[in-house]
């Protein structure tokens, strides 16, 4: 049997009432604090005004770059309690903030390693189909050699790798023009 | 181990282009630059699963989480979520949020001129069964004015919010009710190319669904991504 998958619709303005119940902005509230990582960033629209309707949603691996499912079959040992998923909308000045771990390497294609990455899907009025996007850790040894970040036009890479700033990493996306944040056809 | 077997890819037009000008919100948030394809990697076939513990019974009856029952004329929508190869998707959230009877949403943002329900708030979630199926008691959502255009108006519609088995499952959609005349002027519901795409958004009165002496039944079935049938080299 051969389906076709359901068309895609936008969130609208108004997703807060069905999504609020499963917002969560520290996806390792069991982890220790020093491990932890606070990432923040603002959504900016074509003409540069701030997004206060979106919502993001982020899927990662744990600490040793293993998926919380039944389909990773690394051996590697699960965090009791971390799943890897987050939700968080944007407020009036389009920031979101969420807190997190650093996932360690997960395998990418033919087997190279990935270097560590947040997968992230940003839904919001306008959008028919929500968006695909990666966040990258500044700093990170790994990039170079990264097998997803080397199919990006080398002077478009720097938008999926998060900024250190005093308080944390930095993260912004930019739906369109110059620096335009990179999409995936996912 | 054997690379990852990927999902599907859509079938040009089955689903929206992100830069639609009808619906005038996509012109300042779609792409303008080309999107980079992107390989199915462990990252992309595995998502959150979520059980029962994040569904309480209250969450299915939409018209029973207050102490009076809310106003308008009350349905029953269900219907099987499947995958693109057929099977069953069992066991996956079903987040769903909608207007009240008078088309008004409970949010600080909705500013239509029409009564709010002290009885509704319009959100409900529920797990598939095992056969992937869903069920949740509401009201029928009003249609309601937005300023996309002169005179614009939205089908009366509910939003679905699914999960599946990976990100890359990940589908939130808008089901419609038959016989809206509405839906021809919608262009969110005209963002799918695809005309037949685009009809399975509308739902099926239902007599099975239906209770009698009870409430109208209408059936909404989902299709999500479906992993693809190439076959994977065996690892050893």
């Amino acid at each position: 049997m051969s389906l076709t998958a359901t068309a895609s619709q936008t969130v609208g303005p108004f997703y807060r009432i069905g999504m609020e119940a499963l917002y969560v902005a520290d996806l390792a509230p069991a982890a220790a604090p020093a491990d932890k990582i606070a990432i923040a960033g603002r959504v900016i629209d074509g003409e540069g005004n701030p997004v206060n309707d979106a919502v993001l949603e982020i899927w990662q691996a744990n600490a040793v770059g293993k998926y919380a499912h039944p389909d990773d079959a690394q051996t590697k040992p699960l965090t009791p309690g971390f799943i890897g998923f987050g939700r968080v909308p944007t407020g009036d000045d389009g920031m979101f903030r969420f807190t997190t771990i650093k996932p360690g390497s997960v395998p990418g294609p033919r087997h190279m390693p990935q270097a560590p990455h947040l997968a992230v899907a940003i839904f919001m009025r306008g959008l028919l189909l929500h968006l695909v996007t990666r966040i990258y850790f500044p700093g990170e040894a790994q990039n170079a050699d990264d097998p997803i970040l080397k199919l990006v036009p080398a002077g478009r890479r720097h938008t999926l790798i998060a900024r250190e700033t005093a308080k944390g990493l930095e993260w912004n996306v930019i739906l369109q023009g110059e620096n335009e944040t990179v999409f995936f056809d996912c | 181990m054997a690379d990852v077997a990927g999902y599907r890819r859509p079938p040009r037009g089955t689903q929206p282009e992100y830069l639609h000008p009808p619906y005038a919100s996509t012109r300042k948030r779609a792409p303008t630059q080309p999107l980079v394809l992107l390989p199915h990697t462990l990252s992309e076939v595995t998502g959150p699963l979520f059980g029962d513990d994040h569904v309480r019974v209250e969450d299915g009856d939409l018209t029973r989480q207050h102490d009076g029952e809310p106003l308008g004329e009350r349905i029953i929508v269900g219907g099987q979520v499947l995958d693109e190869n057929g099977r069953p998707v069992p066991q996956t959230l079903v987040e769903i949020w909608q207007c009240n009877a008078a088309g008004r949403y409970r949010h600080k943002n909705d500013a239509h001129d029409a009564p709010l329900d002290p009885n509704f708030s319009g959100a409900g979630r529920v797990l598939t069964d095992k056969d992937g199926r869903y069920r949740f008691v509401t009201i029928k959502p009003g249609a309601y004015p937005w300023r996309n255009h002169q005179n614009a108006w939205r089908p009366a519609h509910i939003h679905l919010s699914l999960f599946g088995r990976a990100f890359v499952t990940r589908l939130v959609t808008q089901m419609y009710f038959p016989g809206d005349p509405l839906l021809p002027h919608d262009p969110i519901f005209n963002g799918t190319a695809n005309e037949k795409a685009r009809n399975r958004l509308v739902a099926d009165f239902d007599w099975d669904t239906t209770v009698p002496e009870h409430a109208l039944g209408y059936r909404f079935d989902i299709v999500l991504r479906g992993r693809d049938a190439t076959p994977m080299e065996k690892s050893r």
